[in-house]
């Protein structure tokens, strides 16, 4: 805490040893903002991807369709069957019948609202929900096809899958992006401190005939970067959540941009990253620094 | 204090000098002197820590200078004041933070108060304190890098041509302070061209007058 301390507090006596280089000390902050601009995105795309996935997978992963073959002559015969086989399958916690209502609004994407459902062949539907323990859907499907032959389950498992796995490696390469966005700032850190090093060479110099050892020679370079990145990556961050909070509330793509944000403890992302931006400066700057300062005899 | 043993030093193939050898006596004062070219900021460097022999032994305040690691070398250099006679200051800060710098580094602050005080008004630089260095004549730099050069209380005390810039009374002056340095206790080694310089301090300082030419370090005349 009081190494924490000293190092915003700082030795002003020491800061003052080594000027101030404008045009890096600019460029170190933009570049930490900006990195932290992008980072905030990436958390929010990571985050989101997160979010569509685990939701997807809570809501589908209980839900099958049952669809009933379309015989106008045997409909309310084959229903019954299928609701009488599937309330006396275990683990199968509700089953029930779509209304026409219902599967007309499903048709209206691909028909319009106006279908006349009725003068159509269509196929009777069930949504089958289950419980907890789950059911033997291999069991349930033989047992269909021997009482009701053209009836099909569908639980969702063949479209399912991949939409999971997509919304995983979404959210995975948002974490890619993040340690990459980590990756650049550390290494616009380590060469905007060479430039600054090298820019003081003179200053090195004369500090060591007057006897000053590399860790106070490093310490001045270490704090300026270190606060300018924490103070950039603050602004980068700010910046950040001001433009995804400014972003359409919209449900398109399935309500992903819906999602596409911070809440609740969320939020802590966020707000992580300019203390981790500035610790990234911290290192980068003193390798940097003893390096530079144990090539430059 | 310091004591070069069979020390050999070149650039390239060229060597500067070889199998050298110095002891610098507790109080003792010496002058350098030497063609230019001969290797007087290069053995003076030597004495500091700020180069390497590259044969025989440099010992500093006991030490085996080739073994001190970097931080070693740093608190060698505090005991060690340097003026050279370009002064090095760093431009942006006031005369006053240059001559306290060595205590900056050294964490020691507190001593700086008084000791500025005191140094600024011994090289008579008082009302300059708060001047940027561009804006002294070259005496008044002189003057700042000697009270830079004292104000950690050092043992020893190495100038290369501190008096290259400067006139001659200007030189008299910053010549008399060394001595009176030397009179406190003061290792003085001072590298120089003038012969006119080093004779006229002979009626205030027992020196002893070295000279380095063709390689090798030898005894000028007499003793001052």
């Amino acid at each position: 805490m009081k190494a924490l301390l000293d190092l915003i507090v700082g030795d002003p006596q020491a800061d003052r040893a080594v000027p101030s280089t404008g045009i890096t000390a600019r460029l170190t902050v933009f570049a930490a903002g900006a990195m932290a601009f992008l980072a905030v995105f990436a958390l929010a795309l990571s985050l989101a991807a997160g979010r569509v996935a685990d939701r997807w997978a809570e809501e589908l992963s209980q839900a099958a369709t049952l669809r009933l073959p379309a015989d106008p002559d045997r409909a309310e015969a084959v229903l019954q069957a299928a609701l009488t086989v599937l309330e006396t399958t275990p683990g199968v916690a509700t089953a029930r019948a779509l209304t026409s209502e219902e599967q007309q609004a499903l048709l209206a994407p691909w028909f319009g609202a106006d279908l006349p459902l009725e003068t159509l062949p269509i196929p009777q539907l069930i949504e089958v929900i289950a419980d907890d323990a789950g059911y033997d859907a291999a069991g349930l499907r033989a047992r269909l096809m021997a009482e009701i032959p053209g009836a099909v389950l569908d639980d969702h498992t063949r479209w399912r899958e991949p939409l999971l796995a997509a919304a995983s490696r979404l959210r995975l390469l948002g974490w890619a992006v993040i340690l990459l966005i980590g990756g650049v700032v550390t290494a616009m850190i380590t060469l905007a401190a060479h430039a600054s090093l090298a820019a003081n060479t003179r200053v090195i110099g004369v500090l060591r005939l007057v006897g000053a050892r590399d860790v106070y020679i490093a310490r001045a370079f270490v704090r300026r970067f270190t606060l300018r990145a924490g103070f950039g990556a603050i602004v980068g961050v700010v910046l950040g959540v001001f433009a995804i909070q400014l972003l359409p509330n919209t449900q398109l793509a399935g309500g992903f941009l819906a999602d596409f944000g911070f809440t609740g403890a969320s939020w802590l992302w966020p707000l992580a990253i300019p203390p981790l931006t500035a610790i990234v400066a911290f290192f980068a700057t003193r390798a940097a620094a003893l390096r530079r300062l144990r090539e430059q005899t | 204090m310091i004591e070069l043993d069979n020390v050999s030093y070149g650039y390239g193939d060229t060597a500067l000098f070889s199998q050298l050898s110095l002891t610098l006596a507790p109080g003792s004062f010496h002058f350098l002197t030497g063609p230019s070219g001969a290797g007087k900021t290069t053995l003076l460097r030597l004495c500091y820590a700020d180069l390497r022999a590259m044969d025989g032994q440099v010992r500093l305040f006991g030490q085996d200078a080739a073994a001190l690691d970097r931080d070693g070398v740093a608190m060698v250099r505090r005991r060690i004041g340097v003026v050279h006679q370009d002064c090095q200051f760093l431009d942006h800060l006031s005369i006053a933070e240059n001559i306290a710098l060595p205590l900056t580094v050294a964490d020691r602050m507190s001593e700086a108060a008084a000791n500025l005080e005191q140094l600024l008004s011994w090289v008579g630089l008082g009302p300059q304190a708060g001047q940027l260095p561009p804006s002294l004549s070259g005496g008044e730099r002189q003057r700042a890098a000697l009270a830079r050069a004292v104000i950690m209380s050092p043992e020893v005390i190495i100038a290369d041509e501190p008096t290259g810039n400067v006139d001659w009374e200007m030189s008299q002056r910053l010549l008399m302070l060394l001595v009176e340095l030397n009179k406190m206790g003061k290792t003085i080694l001072i590298a120089t061209h003038d012969l006119t310089m080093i004779r006229s301090l002979k009626s205030d300082v027992n020196a002893r007058v070295l000279r380095l030419k063709d390689k090798q370090l030898t005894q000028a005349g007499a003793d001052l």
